[in-house]
């Protein structure tokens, strides 16, 4: 079994670490860029991602994060980790770590009295899947590399591009794990890779 | 598909994102852009910040709208804002201009010497101050979303928010090792709604996240805190009423991220400039205290 790292400046980190031991996998925080080094996977966790940002600098993690994901390690990011990975934010001249051919707004379903969780069809999961929305981002915008996975509202909220996996909604806030799991496949897939070492 | 505004999850979980952060206040668009830019998660809007208020006297009341009007558009991180305890129209009022999340604070002077609000009847999320558990309990019992440490507001002395989460985390850990059948009668004597006592022994812990606030004044103070397992620091008067905010807004929120890398909180500490005057709670009169306001 792999271990996946969830970025731990700040955020929603216990929360996704406890998902990832429920499904058998090991979770370590990750608060220094050297540990990127021992991980199968990495997780962005929900939180704000300009304070995000800000500690990704602060403490060299930027150079890092975009090797790990040129050593084409899955990534997967949730909410603020998705505004991460974009290549393009609306209404910003700056986009972060720019690794998934995606433009985002930010905060585009409004503020906290906008948050809502809804049932979502899924591509890939059988049945619906509760998705919890916080002052959630969408996409605006894909290029054709890019595998929607859910819509909500005609807006593009769950995607996939090769080693990046993102979603507006937050998997680690509810029981369900079919989520994560679809994640967890994809660092499977790569570990399995003839010649992969960590 | 159904859209549901406000549930539990949602309010609560606002609250999950905002850990290891900084909640900083502020009283102008000019300061939450220092806070923004320092990393802070989310600023509180105000006239004036705590020791201010202390100083001023009288009642303490909402901010002017304007305040909070221009904070909520000077920023993109989440805005929070106080309203009095018991105070239903002031919180209405919050609500309906889009706040991100209300503090019903005893910072304010209280609006009701007997009751709280009914948190659970607004769709946004509530953080309220506790100093027990059994206060703990009751804020979440009327749907308190968050919870922080009351300490004892613009003092910039740790000593009551280190007592107030110490005691919350003991009695706790008291509650997890209880019997079930023991449960009613410590809910009994902590003046704690039974079925969210039960939610805690469950889980363990607190079902929703629990900050620190009422007295942080330095890095270390919030990394103090921080190791005593607050999921995140308020800082009210701390920063503004530094002698370089931006300095110390900085330093606070690394030292919040990495509480445990005591080499970097000492060079964090480092020439930073005088802290905001502090009070010895000795001083302070009965009258002067806020940590006893609310019930």
């Amino acid at each position: 079994m792999g271990t996946i790292g969830v970025l731990g400046l700040q955020g929603a980190v216990e929360e996704h670490i406890r998902q990832i031991e429920a499904l058998n996998y090991k979770g370590i925080v990750i608060k220094k860029p050297e540990q990127l080094d021992i991980i199968d996977g990495l997780i962005l966790p929900g939180g704000e991602s300009t304070t995000m940002r800000k500690l990704i600098d602060r403490y060299g993690f930027f150079e890092p994060l975009k090797q790990f994901s040129l050593k084409k390690k899955p990534i997967f990011g949730t909410c603020a980790g998705m505004v991460l990975v974009a290549k393009s934010l609306v209404d910003a001249n700056e986009f972060h770590l720019g690794l998934m051919d995606i433009s985002v707004k930010r905060n585009a379903f409004g503020r906290q009295k906008d948050s809502f969780e809804t049932n979502l069809k899924i591509n890939g999961l059988e049945n619906p899947y509760k998705a919890v929305f916080i002052r959630a981002p969408y996409i605006t915008s894909a290029t054709e590399e890019v595998h929607v996975l859910a819509t909500y509202d005609n807006h593009i909220v769950a995607a996939k591009q090769k080693n990046i996996l993102v979603s507006a909604f937050h998997p680690e806030l509810t029981a369900d794990k079919r989520f994560l799991e679809l994640f967890t496949q994809m660092v499977e897939t790569n570990m399995n890779q003839p010649g992969y070492t960590c | 598909m159904e859209k549901l505004l406000g549930t539990e999850t949602v309010k609560r979980g606002m609250a999950r994102m905002q850990k290891g952060g900084v909640i900083m206040d502020v009283v102008n668009a000019e300061q939450a852009k220092v806070a923004e830019a320092s990393g802070a998660v989310a600023v509180m809007a105000l006239e004036r910040v705590p020791s201010d208020i202390r100083a001023a006297g009288g009642v303490a009341r909402m901010a002017d709208p304007r305040i909070v009007e221009e904070v909520m558009n000077a920023v993109s991180i989440p805005v929070m804002a106080k309203a009095r305890i018991g105070h239903i129209v002031e919180a209405r009022i919050l609500e309906a201009m889009g706040v991100d999340y209300i503090d019903e604070s005893e910072v304010l002077t209280p609006a009701d010497e007997e009751f709280h609000l009914l948190k659970s009847d607004f769709t946004v999320p509530f953080v309220c101050g506790c100093r027990d558990l059994g206060e703990a309990a009751r804020r979440i019992g009327e749907g308190a979303s968050m919870l922080r440490t009351k300490g004892e507001p613009g003092t910039g002395n740790i000593v009551e928010a280190v007592r107030h989460m110490r005691k919350v985390n003991a009695e706790i850990r008291k509650i997890t090792l209880l019997n079930d059948d023991e449960l009613m009668t410590e809910a009994k004597n902590l003046g704690a709604p039974y079925d969210v006592l039960k939610e805690m022994k469950r889980l363990g812990k607190l079902p929703v996240v629990n900050f620190a606030a009422g007295g942080v004044a330095t890095p270390a103070d919030a990394a103090l805190m921080m190791e005593l397992g607050a999921d995140g620091v308020f800082v009210g008067s701390g920063v503004f009423k530094s002698e370089s905010p931006e300095k110390f807004a900085n330093a606070i929120v690394q030292a919040a991220t990495y509480y445990n890398d005591y080499d970097l909180i000492g060079k964090l500490s480092k020439e930073l400039g005088a802290a905001m005057k502090g009070i010895d709670i000795s001083k302070l009169s009965l009258e002067e205290r806020m940590q006893e306001r609310g019930w």
